[in-house]
């Protein structure tokens, strides 16, 4: 099937495109320095956080308002413990947006598979003979055999059944996949 | 197959046929005949290559084609695994609220930038609203709780049941974990569909939902499946991988190091893994392109960088505090509860898989689910450390506490004098405050509860992995004892064992290094995995220095686990579900000889031949239609039983379909002709059925009286399907790997009939 390559090679770009679009853009929010100040004498436990870069990132820049006063500074600070941390949150974005959009897509599939279809094929009845004799085909055994290799190889003549003839081989096997694993636990425990 | 040689005949069947060499679902492979088509193709390339320069080229490119493969896995795989970790922590996090200034956000990422965040409670901040403050209104209070509550149980029941009913739609095959059934296909096994596209969609989608359920199940063993399903994906882009399925099984080993590099951000442990648990055959050329594929996919996943911190597990371990001699024997204790936890977490798992293969439970198994994520919901959220995800628990206690933390496991009292503690932040050993009390008891707690409910939880239809919780158990036990030593010496400091190392005010236990160790006691215990383990483990501390307490844990665990019963979880498994998987690190100890094994045993009936010129197309059809062998040795003549070769079923009926339809004359009485020359005929008879093409030439022979460990030896070194057995000579039976499997279980007393595939 010519599709395969396409397909992996569409997702793969896709990915490509995603990776680089994140590492380019860097929001000024997505910096930031975080510094943990333990408690000390009076002054209690805080933390601290600012967007700064890398070289600002220490606690005399990022400690503000500074609890304590001149000479005690210095053992205040060596304490803190100040952290540079990066984030892209168009990453994020992205990938929750993609991975919601997706199971959305799915579960309509779904619905649709289950519900809708069959309510459609009572409409057009006639169609839906031909289709029917197919399914009673994947209620035998499920371990194909090699008389199937050659029967399902004869050509449709035009693009939309080649279609549904595709669909209808994969909801064979998965009808097939589901017998071995829900009904009679063959597989996968 | 015979190579190409100079006296071909003119035949018209000379191109395969699409079809022939290809194998049927459920079935073997035959490794040295893939291993011989693959020298004769890349023969074929060498020797044209001298010809031209595209033919050069041609050449070059066929050698490169394997790395741009692994190049290509370790960048889908990472990318997944980037997306799937993202998607789990927002997810998961989604459970408890929902953030206003961007619903993508997870709870740490919604209050990165907030100032509002205490030292006390690092996580509270007004962009991050729980559900009890968006629906009532305010955060405290019984009412509040309550509808956290509830609102907890319904995403885990929505999650749950969305990432089941997918399952059980689109790609059944998508549950469970996924490395039994990638150990058997690594073996040889084909299962048609198991890494497919759509299964590759729906354990990406499901294993996000199954994780973020709050069920006490990991994603490690899933990723494994997920990269391996894009090894083969990627495999149908190059002709070299995707017609020949040994090499493809060289990709899928790869493939599965690049799965647990990517879990752990461990590419050595990864590789290990791949070459001690899940492999068959590991070549040495394997070994380094698996580690370029696995170091391509950490690299990866670092620069999506899901958390936000640039590492590339949440469970990173800083420390570096030094351990003592002595502490090995609280080690080797903590070795022994993770073989005696595996020993039992494998029966009670198998007992419970059984029950519901066989009985009714196994009827229902969308409500089995569900029930299973309420019960774990209703109990899990009262204690704090179940109510947080696995490896959040694993991160908290792998942690060692210093001045800077202030979570309830490092509720110690605080010393009397401040200003004086040790070196930078770290802290000698204190005597336990309230919250540590509280802190103990809670985890206590949910130990138990862990133990109780991995056990329902591994084998259920949706994706599923135990090395989280194997290693949140470990974790627990570890830290209990290691925080019950540092109590031990930090009130008995004048004891023998104490003196000279742990005086008062030095910084002697580190509770997160027994955590350490128990974890990887217990995930030891239950996977039985040595080197690969230890490895994982020294990659996420980042140091050499815990390698001897970790190895004592392992060595040990694995010696008390193994005493009990010599099968890790997946070998248990395998067994379970009667896949052909000769184990290859079993040892073969018993004195029979190959004529007790083979078929025909006295009493069948005789062993079904084929001639090589004297039986007719229809006399071959009835042979295979009243059988169900998969293949048929061809003798010279029924008298004579010498052996000429082996055909296949598959491909007979193939070629015989195909002469049918394609060449004219072929009639049931035309004669089937496996001989070079044909035999001479009257001109009026029906044109000859040539099918030398198919026969295998070479056949396995053993004679008779070969003994059994030697049989069994050949048949995993050289992964065969089948060996023909020949006395003074003449063919006289044959040994499948089915009945090797068989015989195998008769002599350990099991039931020879749970072998269900051929």
């Amino acid at each position: 099937m010519k599709m395969k390559p396409l397909f992996s090679v569409g997702g793969l770009c896709f990915l490509c495109f995603v990776l680089l679009s994140q590492v380019s853009a860097k929001n000024s929010e997505d910096i930031r320095c975080k510094c943990i100040c333990p408690p000390y004498r009076d002054v209690e436990g805080q933390i601290y956080k600012q967007n700064v870069s890398l070289k600002d990132c220490n606690c005399l820049h990022v400690v503000e308002p500074m609890p304590v006063d001149g000479k005690d500074v210095e053992a205040y600070c060596l304490r803190c413990e100040c952290k540079y941390e990066e984030r892209s949150s168009g990453t994020i974005k992205v990938t929750i947006i993609m991975y919601l959009s997706i199971l959305g897509l799915l579960l309509l599939y779904m619905v649709y598979l289950t519900l809708l279809e069959p309510m459609l094929k009572r409409r057009l009845f006639g169609h839906s003979q031909l289709i029917q004799s197919e399914d009673d085909v994947g209620d035998q055994q499920p371990f194909a055999n090699a008389h199937n290799v050659l029967s399902r190889s004869h050509s449709r003549p035009n693009m939309l059944n080649k279609v549904e003839h595709a669909q209808q081989r994969w909801r064979r096997q998965v009808q097939e996949q589901r017998k071995s694993v829900f009904d009679r636990h063959v597989v996968l425990s | 197959m015979n190579g190409s040689g100079p006296t071909k005949l003119v035949d018209p069947l000379e191109d395969p046929l699409p079809g022939v060499g290809t194998y049927e679902d459920f079935n073997t492979i035959d490794w040295v005949r893939e291993k011989s088509k693959d020298r004769d193709r890349h023969r074929e390339i060498t020797n044209k290559s001298r010809q031209s320069t595209v033919a050069l080229l041609h050449s070059v490119s066929d050698a490169f084609s394997g790395w741009l493969l692994m190049l290509l896995v370790g960048l889908m795989a990472g990318a997944l695994a980037g997306g799937i970790d993202i998607a789990a922590h927002w997810l998961t996090d989604l459970k408890g609220g929902v953030c206003l200034i961007g619903f993508w956000f997870n709870h740490e990422h919604c209050c990165w930038t907030s100032n509002e965040t205490t030292f006390q409670e690092r996580d509270r901040c007004p962009q991050w609203q729980s559900w009890a403050e968006l629906i009532t209104g305010t955060s405290e209070g019984a009412f509040a709780y309550i509808v956290n509550y509830l609102m907890y149980i319904f995403w885990a029941l929505l999650f749950s049941f969305l990432a089941v009913i997918l399952v059980r739609a689109f790609a059944p095959y998508a549950c469970g974990s996924g490395i039994p059934e990638i150990k058997t296909i690594l073996s040889g096994f084909i299962i048609r569909g198991y890494l497919g596209k759509w299964t590759l969609i729906i354990k990406t989608i499901t294993l996000v939902l199954a994780v973020s359920s709050g069920l006490s199940l990991g994603k490690e063993g899933p990723l494994v499946h997920v990269a391996c399903c894009c090894a083969n994906i990627l495999c149908h882009l190059f002709t070299k991988y995707r017609k020949n399925e040994a090499k493809r099984r060289e990709v899928l080993s790869a493939a599965a190091a690049v799965g647990v590099s990517v879990a752990f951000g461990a590419p050595i442990g990864g590789v290990l893994f791949s070459l001690e648990e899940v492999s068959y055959y590991f070549p040495l050329k394997t070994l380094w392109r698996s580690f370029f594929a696995a170091l391509v996919a950490a690299f990866t996943l670092r620069s999506i960088n899901p958390f936000g911190n640039s590492r590339l597990v949440l469970f990173y371990v800083e420390f570096h505090a030094p351990w003592h001699l002595i502490e090995l024997a609280p080690f080797i204790l903590l070795g022994i509860f993770g073989g005696l936890w595996g020993v039992l977490f494998i029966k009670a798992n198998i007992a419970w898989c059984r029950r519901r293969k066989s009985t009714r439970l196994g009827h229902y198994p969308i409500i089995e689910v569900l029930v299973v994520a309420a019960l774990t919901a209703l109990l899990a959220y009262p204690n704090s450390y179940t109510r947080m995800s696995g490896a959040e628990l694993i991160s908290e206690l792998f942690n060692d506490c210093s001045l800077l933390d202030s979570s309830q496991l490092c509720g110690y009292k605080q010393p009397a004098n401040v200003s004086e503690t040790g070196v930078g932040n770290s802290l000698a050993d204190r005597p336990a405050g309230e919250g540590l009390y509280t802190a103990l008891w809670q985890l206590a707690l949910a130990l138990i509860f862990k133990m109780l409910i991995t056990v329902i939880t591994f084998g259920m239809k949706v994706p599923s992995g135990l090395f989280i919780p194997s290693m949140a158990v470990g974790a627990i036990a570890g830290r209990l004892l290691g925080v019950g030593m540092e109590q031990l010496a930090y009130y008995n400091h004048d004891w023998l064992i104490f003196r000279g190392w742990c005086s008062p005010g030095a910084d002697c236990i580190t509770p997160g290094l027994y955590a350490m160790v128990g974890a990887a006691a217990c995930l030891g215990g239950v996977t039985r995995m040595t080197v690969s383990l230890v490895v994982i483990m020294f990659e996420l501390t980042g140091g050499l220095e815990y390698i001897v307490p970790l190895m004592a844990a392992t060595m040990t665990s694995k010696w008390v686990a193994d005493a009990f019963g010599r099968e890790g979880i997946y070998e248990a498994h395998i067994r379970l579900n009667g896949y052909p998987f000769l184990e290859a690190k079993e040892e073969f100890e018993h004195s029979s000889l190959a004529v007790d094994v083979m078929r025909p045993r006295r009493g069948d009936p005789a062993l079904a031949v084929l001639t090589q010129d004297g039986m007719t197309v229809e006399e071959v059809e009835n042979l295979v239609e009243n059988t169900h062998y998969s293949g048929f040795p061809v003798v010279v003549s029924q008298e004579s039983q010498r052996l000429v070769g082996f055909v296949l079923r598959r491909d007979l009926l193939i070629s015989i379909d195909n002469a049918r339809k394609r060449q004219d004359g072929i009639v049931g009485a035309s004669l089937v002709v496996f001989t070079e020359h044909t035999p001479l005929q009257p001109p009026e008879a029906p044109p000859f059925l040539r099918l030398r093409s198919i026969l295998d030439l070479s056949p396995f022979t053993v004679t008779d009286h070969t003994p059994m460990d030697i049989t069994v030896d050949i048949f995993r070194k050289l992964g065969l399907r089948q060996c023909l057995v020949t006395h003074n000579g003449r063919l006289l039976g044959i040994i499948t790997k089915k009945d090797i499997l068989k015989h195998m279980a008769q002599i350990a007393n099991r039931d020879p009939d749970s072998i269900l595939f051929n």
